[in-house]
């Protein structure tokens, strides 16, 4: 026992994973541990490859090289990946809890059956459609059956509509939660910057996550805002026990809420450790803090450029 | 006053000057000069500078009546936009009663004979074509995939029953559902190669599987008997009585003296049911899971994978629905028609069907229904303007001016209304204001 989540229970293991476009190594030989119920904050200078990493994770990109390992419920040990590797196949929940293997899994899989939700640095929401069915969608999963595939929701049978009632009642819960309830029914393109990407992130808790992945979810948030996000995140890391990953460049937010700090520079991951050990780290204070002035001042600008419309 | 009304006026003088130079412009090589071959098929310039003049004065005018209508104030739009969004309530009930009190309110104004084409024409037709539309609106409209070949699912809809009608000696009732399904299937067949594909690239192979369907009919000739078509299929029945004179007919078993228009009037109400059947189905649709999966994957499929949602499953389900549609609308087509060739399903057709469904504001039902009266009826009601011929001599026909009409609706539309004649999309669930005891 170390007292520390990632060491002693993990759910989910980046094992030695490379991804390479062409000649760039944008991810090069990174391996790390997610614990369960911690916060675990991803970081590193602009172009480090923490997307990619969250892109190959999610199933949008195959990794090159390596393995990721998922085991949502715990049971996440060695023995079994490598039993698992040695197979063709992509989970397994004999002898326990359900392991995932997910580089060898479909984006959509990966969302629906290990249950890993994530929002996008360049916001991705349903812009046409209203707050609450972009929060509807996300219950696709559950809903879905409910409504026959179709026929029963057509010709209207009570338990499908139960289902769906129960679905809204579980948006407005998340509405009222982001203080989006009274623009409930507007498109949620019309929504404010920062109440979208709030509304990215209770979309993605909609989807009744094991873990949930946030790519720079306070990016272009002024400081007020990005308070209120920490004080979210935690919320909804101890009221539903998700696990959380996130990229982050706020470095006051990210020592606030993170439990466990990875850090990229390059491709490579260059330390790992809670938040205090990664603070001292002098190859940290090199790669990202002590530069700050020159590396991250414009690296930030152009970021907040590029996700701001 | 004075300055203040001038400026809008000579604005507009010099915008419509400047139009009429582009429309000179373009007019000169187009319309002053016409070239006819003549016997020994040399060619033969004419100049008709009254047309190109005319052209001319049209451009002018009609870019000056725009321009003044651009500059009318600001309030006068609010208020034209307040009422159009008012009227809903009774317009779907009003519509409905209209669409079935017509048939039989022609045919009491007219007499069976005048009816026939009043009831064909501007009734079945247009219902055939609001069908159309309402199925390629779940494809194009509320999936967001741009279908160009849907006439190819129309056109398997229309050959099915006629090769399965005599073959299988299946009434019409059955073979409806099974025209729809073969054409599911088609759509499901199309839709699998181009799982991956999107916008453009989506356009472009289904645009060339329709023209190869097509082809594959035009060469076809021991089943589909090429460019002569099928025809002598079993028609039309009111459950089993045929619409023949004499004694075993329809018109003799209720004591009627026999008339065309009962075949019609039938069909009429027969595409209309359909037609109510389906919007239906696509109003309950887009409030389910699968539905609202549509809407999704047009706003954003990556976030829709992002989400567990199977993009590929929810695009193959909105094919197959849209070509559903397409084929039972190709069944009745071979039932009002009695004929079946390969010309009544060329790319013009997919034009069209896109065209009212662009028209109508993708996803509006009712948008779509009036942007289908609205094309055909009036490419239709072209035909009847014979009065021009006073005008523009015996040689005009006003028909040729259809897909120019068309063509201007669309400008029209992009200018006046670019999302649609119906444009306010209504979410599908809401939640209405916050309860006052709450806050
Ligand atoms: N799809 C791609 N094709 C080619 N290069 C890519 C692709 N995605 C990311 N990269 C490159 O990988 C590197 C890491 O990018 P990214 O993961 O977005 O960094 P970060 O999120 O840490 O700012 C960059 O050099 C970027 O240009
Ligand atoms: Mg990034």
């Amino acid at each position: 026992m170390t007292g520390f989540a990632w060491i002693d229970d993990p759910l989910l293991r980046v094992d030695r994973v490379t991804m390479r476009f062409g000649g760039l190594t944008a991810v090069n030989d990174v391996s790390f541990s997610v614990g369960r119920g911690d916060i675990t904050a991803l970081i590193g200078p602009n172009g480090a490859g923490k997307t990619t990493l969250f892109n190959c994770l999610t199933g949008f990109y195959k990794p090159t090289v390596g393995r990721i390992a998922f085991s949502p419920k715990g049971g996440l040990d060695d023995d079994r990946i490598d039993e698992l590797t040695a197979t063709a196949r992509r989970n397994s929940n004999d002898g326990g809890e359900d392991l995932y293997l997910l580089e060898r899994m479909a984006d959509f899989e990966i969302a629906k059956k290990a249950r890993i939700a994530r929002t996008f640095q360049n916001i991705r929401l349903f812009s046409g459609m209203s707050a609450l069915e972009n929060l509807i969608v996300a219950q696709h999963i559950a809903l879905t059956p409910a409504s026959g595939y179709g026929v029963f929701g057509l010709i209207g049978l009570p338990s499908y509509r139960r289902a769906e009632s129960e679905a809204v009642e579980r948006a407005k819960k998340w509405l009222e939660r982001i203080g989006l309830r009274r623009r409930a029914d507007d498109p949620a393109g019309a929504l404010p910057y920062g109440d979208q990407r709030r509304l990215e992130i209770a979309r993605a808790m909609c989807a009744n996550p094991a873990l949930l992945c946030l790519d720079e979810p306070a990016a272009g948030l002024n400081a007020n805002e990005s308070h209120g996000l920490a004080t979210l995140l935690r919320e909804i890391r101890g009221e539903s026990g998700v696990s959380i990953l996130l990229i982050e460049h706020d470095m006051a937010v990210v020592m606030a809420i993170s439990d466990h700090v990875v850090v990229l520079d390059y491709g490579q991951k260059i330390a790992d450790g809670s938040p205090l050990e990664v603070r001292e780290n002098p190859a940290v204070i090199a790669a990202y803090l002590g530069v700050e002035d020159e590396e991250l001042g414009p690296a930030e600008a152009e970021l907040t450029a590029e996700t701001k419309p | 006053m004075l300055s203040a009304a001038a400026s809008p006026f000579s604005r507009a003088l010099k915008e419509s000057a400047l139009a009429t130079l582009i429309v000179a412009g373009l007019a000169f090589p187009i319309i002053a000069f016409r070239a006819d071959p003549d016997f020994n098929n040399l060619l033969e310039l004419s100049a008709r500078w009254p047309l190109f003049l005319a052209f001319c004065a049209l451009g002018f005018g009609l870019r000056f009546l725009l321009s003044l209508w651009e500059s009318r104030p600001k309030a006068a739009l609010a208020l034209a936009q307040a009422t159009t969004g008012k009227q809903r309530k009774w317009l779907a009930p009003a519509a409905l009663a209209a669409l079935v009190a017509y048939p039989l309110l022609i045919l009491a104004l007219l007499g069976p004979q005048a009816a026939l084409k009043w009831v064909d024409t501007f009734g079945v037709q247009i219902l055939l074509y609001v069908l159309l539309g309402w199925g390629l609106n779940i494809t194009v409209g509320l999936a967001g995939l741009l279908d160009l070949g849907y006439v190819a699912f129309y056109a398997v809809g229309a050959y099915g029953y006629a090769l399965l009608a005599p073959l299988t000696g299946l009434s019409f009732w059955a073979l409806l559902p099974v025209c729809g399904l073969l054409a599911a299937f088609w759509g499901f067949c199309i839709g699998f190669p181009v799982l991956r594909l999107r916008g453009d690239y989506l356009a472009i192979v289904t645009l060339a599987f329709g023209e190869m369907l097509r082809i594959v009919a035009v060469n076809w000739d021991a089943v589909t008997k090429g460019e002569a078509g099928l025809y002598g299929f079993p028609g039309l029945t009111f459950f089993g009585l045929p619409f023949i004179p004499g004694p075993r007919g329809f018109a003799a078993h209720f004591g009627v003296a026999f008339a065309g228009v009962h075949k019609l009037i039938f069909l009429y109400y027969l595409v209309l049911a359909i037609a109510l059947l389906a919007n239906f189905v696509s109003i309950r649709l887009r409030r389910l899971p699968l539905g609202r999966a549509w809407e999704a994957l047009r706003e954003d499929e990556i976030a829709c994978r992002a989400l567990g949602l199977d993009t590929a499953k929810i695009k193959l389900t909105a094919f197959a629905l849209g070509a559903f549609f397409a084929g039972v609308a190709g069944c009745l087509f071979a039932l009002r028609q009695g004929f079946v060739s390969p010309s009544s399903f060329t790319f013009t057709e997919s034009a069209t069907i896109l065209a009212i469904v662009v028209l109508g504001g993708g996803g509006s039902q009712f948008g779509v229904a009036m942007a289908a009266a609205l094309i055909v009826g009036s490419s239709e009601l072209l035909r009847e303007l014979t009065f021009l011929k006073a005008i523009f001599g015996e040689n005009f026909d006003p028909t040729q001016y259809r897909m120019l009409l068309v063509g201007i609706a669309m400008v029209a539309m992009m200018n006046f209304r670019p999302r649609g004649l119906v444009s306010m999309r209504q979410p599908t669930i809401t939640l209405g204001p916050e309860p006052e005891a709450r806050s």
